[in-house]
């Protein structure tokens, strides 16, 4: 799978994963339509830590549930390590999501009648070559609170249950769609340090969707979004620690 | 239309699926209901009618011979209204299609008035003339089996003579509702059949000049039976009374009246079952709406609608859910009920037929259905009175899990998605049983149904195979010297003969006494045993009786105990026999001496009335010829020929309430499983949604959505086996009569049966709520709090 466009070199200066070319989704059809992306092109290195900035209804989410394999744009082609996913049917787009992308949801989802523990084996039970549940719970700085039940745990924690379970699976793609959205600041800080600390320990490619302009500090490469389109897009000097970050 | 009237037409419209399950299961109650109740009062007021009409008396008395004058004596019995007097006989008669011969039931008819009691009611021709002794009336069915109509003729053996006689009417006779040949089980129209011919005829052929040997009597209002009877029987002694009978003991009305039971039975247990189930289901379903709609709920309060609007709100979600079933149900009903009553009319034979439902059994059935309704709406509805509209705004605290109770080594080798099933069932194990009960309890009638099927032919096989060995029984008109055996055995095609007797008698312990009779075998009987239903021969007694099980509890007797026998018949003797020994049977209530025993008892020499016949099937024609021309015959009973009767006319009837049974119990599986699962989908739509984000495949999903109702559906079907085995057991119990007992045995085949159509009701129910999961909306969980 060596694609050209796999080996070419990202603005951060790492090697490509995923490309995404012309991308168009357009929902409803005739005077009704909603264009939520008008040909987005991206490109996501190996390892780099992307934020997406924009306001509601500016298609980041649009655009981070074409990326994961949720759902299917109109036009234009996401490609990774040399795969269309454009081309995918259902079941080999849960496959793509089962072994190389992780999620990371605003709402944790977790699952109720799971540990914390129990709540990561559910991914690692199915992924190829997992961590330990255990292992990545230590990640996210769980490992003591590992038999405890979703009820029993704080938002804050409950978000680092659903990041470990995120990362288990070792994903080349992490998407988080508004992971701080509701936390306050301070547990928000311990879940963004989460994020990095996977990004750097896992090597996982990291979208990260966020409203508070605040946390782009802590990227490698920003990209703002308006109207379906990328707005602006700046790559960081240097990447400020999130406990370091002014929200 | 008050917005809130709105909201329950769309929840209603929105929730279809669950209210069809509901309704279904309501449906099934309230159908159960109606149609037992309106049959029931159908064929009630048919029976009341008809007997009314018909004037059906109420004792019935057999003697052997008495004289004209003693019916003024009866007249004057205290209580009795009307006297009829008649000449009753056994016999054969031939007809051109049938090449054995045929039982008949001679019944005279008055010559020159129409009977006081017991009239036939005809349905074409009319009654014999005076003047004619070649005519008579036929029974419809049997008639109708032989495709006789007024012109056709039969020749009836009377008294030994054979005489050819003209049909000139067809009738019905309150009767014979059911027309059952002694000794039978189960009506033979082809077998069996009424036949009137005018009284003069039948006193020239049988000696009865100015005599009578059958007597019917009616009562004035409100008499007891039992003191007429009393005196009756003590008239008719000194000329062979063979005791009275009051009409509860008379048979066709017996099996009337013991259908009549068993409906009612119907009519309490299963309904009851169904909507038990329904309240539930109603309850899980509004318990689930009401925590989806808290928000609403809270919005409802806050805008100043009062606890009781919007409890009535939900509790009107309940009763609408209901009435879909009720009207379901009442249609249904109505239909089976007419359908079951024309069905029971194929065995019970009116002149005219009222599908009358009374209009109580829909009122009945709504009451009760709305009453579980209601019963189930209470407990959700409580939640909506308890939220505090602040709080409800406020999403609900997440749902708390405790550890499996389970051991920590099989919690360890169980999979993520096992756990999530376990702890699900365990954090609800009320809705959970209720899931189990209800699936239990669909089983549990399925195997009731199938069991009906196997029983009846377990008797059957029982009583004719097991117990009887020979291929004809022959009947004589009185007793007939042991040596007339040899005159039997000459007879073409006979291998072997058994003699047998049968005698009325009262056998009497205590203050209890049974009116039945003594059946009389030869010690060394091999053709008619005395088998004992759990699988073993009894020895015929050399000394005193073997009881049924039946008997021996009703005369509360155990072996080594005596009975006082007092011989309906002749001179009446009276002796004392000692239980020799018990055994189960499941028809009738037998007593068995040995005949040798009884011959002597009676002061008899060697004798028989009935005979056993082996025979050779390849001699059945010549054999018949034969019977036809020995003198004194009375009754031919060929075995294999009533055995397959048997089993076509239950067999049909008892595949309908099969089909019935199978439909009610899977509506039953179908509406529980669908609810379980919907109400799991509903809890978890959210859960499911994430793990599909996951990377979860449909199917494993799916697992974890249906293998929660499947677990719970695998643990209901050995419950329901269980529950099923209690249900047959009371049944049994309920419908434990003196004629026959429904053998209390449930072959693994009824088991399997129910079991397999309760999986599959179970797995489309599954079915349809896993179409679902491929709808699920995996990106709004993404953005969306519960």
């Amino acid at each position: 799978m060596s694609d050209p466009a796999t080996q070419q070199q990202t603005h951060s200066g790492s090697q490509t994963i995923l490309q995404a070319i012309g991308l168009t989704k357009v929902y409803g059809e005739g005077p009704s339509a909603v264009h939520a992306l008008r040909g987005v092109d991206l490109t996501l290195g190996r390892g780099e830590l992307v934020v997406l900035l924009g306001p509601s209804g500016s298609g980041k989410s649009t655009l981070l549930n074409i990326l994961g394999g949720l759902d299917t744009a109109t036009g234009g082609q996401v490609i990774l390590d040399g795969i269309d996913l454009g081309k995918m049917d259902i079941a080999a787009l849960t496959r793509y999501r089962r072994d190389r992308v992780g999620f990371v949801f605003q709402f944790y989802n977790l699952i109720a009648s799971l540990t914390a523990e129990e709540n990561v084996a559910l991914v690692t039970e199915i992924a190829r070559d997992p961590l330990s549940p255990n292992d990545a719970l230590k990640i996210v700085g769980l490992g003591p609170r590992a038999h405890h039940f979703p009820a029993e745990l704080s938002g804050g924690e409950q978000q680092r249950v659903a990041i470990a379970r995120a990362i288990a699976k070792r994903p080349e793609l992490l998407l988080c769609d508004e992971p701080t959205g509701a936390l306050d600041s301070e547990t928000g800080v311990i879940v963004l340090e989460a994020i990095k600390t996977v990004n750097r320990e896992v090597g996982s490619s990291t979208v990260l969707i966020t409203h508070n302009a605040a946390i782009a500090d802590m990227a490698d490469r920003v990209i703002s979004m308006r109207d379906g389109q990328i707005a602006d897009e700046y790559t960081n000097k240097t990447r400020v620690a999130p406990r370091d970050i002014n929200w | 239309m008050h917005p809130l009237n709105r909201k329950l037409l769309r929840d209603l419209l929105r929730l279809r699926g669950q209210v069809f399950a509901v309704a279904l299961v309501v449906a099934s109650g309230v159908a159960l209901l109606v149609m037992s109740l309106s049959t029931l009062t159908s064929l009630q007021a048919t029976t009341d009618a008809y007997y009314e009409r018909y004037s059906f008396a109420e004792v019935f008395a057999g003697v052997r011979r008495a004289p004209m004058r003693l019916t003024d004596r009866i007249a004057r019995i205290p209580g009795v209204q009307t006297v009829e007097t008649r000449i009753s006989a056994l016999t054969t008669v031939e007809i051109a299609s049938m090449s054995e011969p045929v039982m008949a039931h001679l019944l005279s008819v008055p010559d020159d008035r129409e009977p006081l009691l017991n009239r036939f009611a005809l349905l074409t021709g009319r009654s014999p003339l005076a003047d004619r002794d070649d005519e008579a009336v036929l029974h419809a069915p049997f008639a109708q089996a032989h495709g006789l109509v007024p012109g056709d003729s039969i020749r009836v053996l009377l008294n030994g003579t054979q005489r050819k006689v003209r049909v000139v009417g067809i009738a019905l006779s309150p009767e014979f509702v059911y027309a059952i040949a002694p000794g039978g089980l189960m009506p033979d129209d082809r077998r069996y059949g009424i036949v009137w011919m005018g009284r003069e005829t039948l006193a020239a052929a049988y000696d009865m000049q100015g005599a009578f040997n059958d007597v019917t009597l009616s009562l004035l209002r409100d008499v007891d039976p039992k003191p007429v009877i009393t005196d009756l029987d003590d008239l008719l002694e000194d000329h062979g009374g063979s005791g009275a009978i009051a009409r509860a003991d008379q048979i066709s009305n017996w099996f009337l009246m013991n259908e009549f039971d068993q409906l009612r039975t119907m009519a309490t247990i299963l309904p009851g079952i169904f909507l038990s189930v329904a309240a539930f289901l109603t309850n899980a379903i509004l318990a689930r709406i009401i925590t989806v709609e808290r928000r609403e709920i809270a919005l409802m309060k806050a805008f100043g609608y009062t606890d009781l609007q919007v409890g009535w709100h939900y509790t009107m979600l309940a009763l609408a859910m209901t009435a879909v079933g009720v009207l379901l149900g009442w249609g249904a009903g109505a239909a089976l009920g007419r359908y079951n009553t024309e069905i029971y009319t194929q065995f019970f034979r009116f002149p005219f037929l009222f599908y009358r439902p009374s209009g109580t059994e829909f009122a009945l059935s709504a009451i009760v259905a709305f009453g579980a309704g209601l019963l189930g709406a209470i407990g959700a509805v409580r939640q909506v009175l308890r939220l505090v509209p602040a709080q409800a705004m406020r999403p609900p605290a997440p749902e708390r899990f405790r550890e499996v109770a389970l051991p920590h080594a099989v919690v360890e080798a169980l999979d993520s998605p096992t756990r999530i099933i376990l702890r699900h069932i365990i954090r609800n194990p009320l809705r959970a049983g209720v899931t189990v009960v209800g699936v239990a309890l669909s089983v549990a009638v399925l195997v009731m149904a199938m069991q009906w099927n196997d029983a009846i032919y377990l008797l059957v096989r029982n009583h004719f195979q097991q117990s009887q060995h020979q291929d004809m029984v022959v009947g004589f008109r009185g007793t007939r010297a042991d040596s007339a055996r040899h005159a039997l055995l000459s007879l073409p095609g006979v291998l072997a003969v058994e003699p047998m007797r049968l005698v009325a008698a009262d056998i009497t312990n205590g203050r209890t006494r049974h009116r039945g009779g003594l059946t009389a075998l030869p010690e060394d009987s091999r053709l008619q045993l005395i088998h004992d239903v759990r699988g073993w021969k009894v020895p015929v007694p050399t000394g005193g009786v073997v009881l049924g099980r039946l008997l021996a509890e009703k005369l509360d007797v155990k072996p080594g105990d005596t009975v006082e026998v007092e011989i309906l018949e002749r001179d009446h003797r009276r002796f004392e026999l000692t239980v020799a020994g018990i055994h189960e049977t499941w028809i009738a209530m037998p007593a068995y001496v040995s005949l040798a025993q009884l011959n002597r008892l009676l002061g008899d020499p060697p004798s028989f009335e009935y005979a056993s016949l082996l025979v050779d099937a390849a001699d059945e024609g010549p054999l018949y010829d034969a019977l036809r021309a020995l003198p004194g015959l009375a009754t031919v009973t060929v075995k294999h020929n009533a055995i397959q009767t048997m089993f076509e006319t239950i067999g049909e009837t008892i595949l309908i309430f099969s089909g019935f049974f199978v439909l009610f119990s899977s509506a039953l599986a179908y509406g529980v499983v669908y609810n379980a699962a919907r109400v799991a989908l509903s809890e978890r739509g959210r859960e499911l949604a994430t793990l599909r984000v996951l990377g979860f495949t449909r199917a494993e999903v799916s697992y974890i959505l249906i293998g929660e109702t499947a677990l719970l559906v695998m643990i209901a079907l050995p419950l329901g086996c269980l529950a099923g085995y209690g249900l047959v057991a009371i049944i049994v119990q309920a419908f434990e009569t003196e004629l026959f007992r429904l053998p209390f045995v449930i072959p693994p085949t009824a088991f399997g049966k129910a079991v397999l159509v309760i999986i599959i009701a179970s797995a489309v129910s599954a079915a349809v709520v896993r179409r679902r999961l491929d709808r699920l909306d995996l990106i709004s969980v993404l953005k969306t709090r519960e």
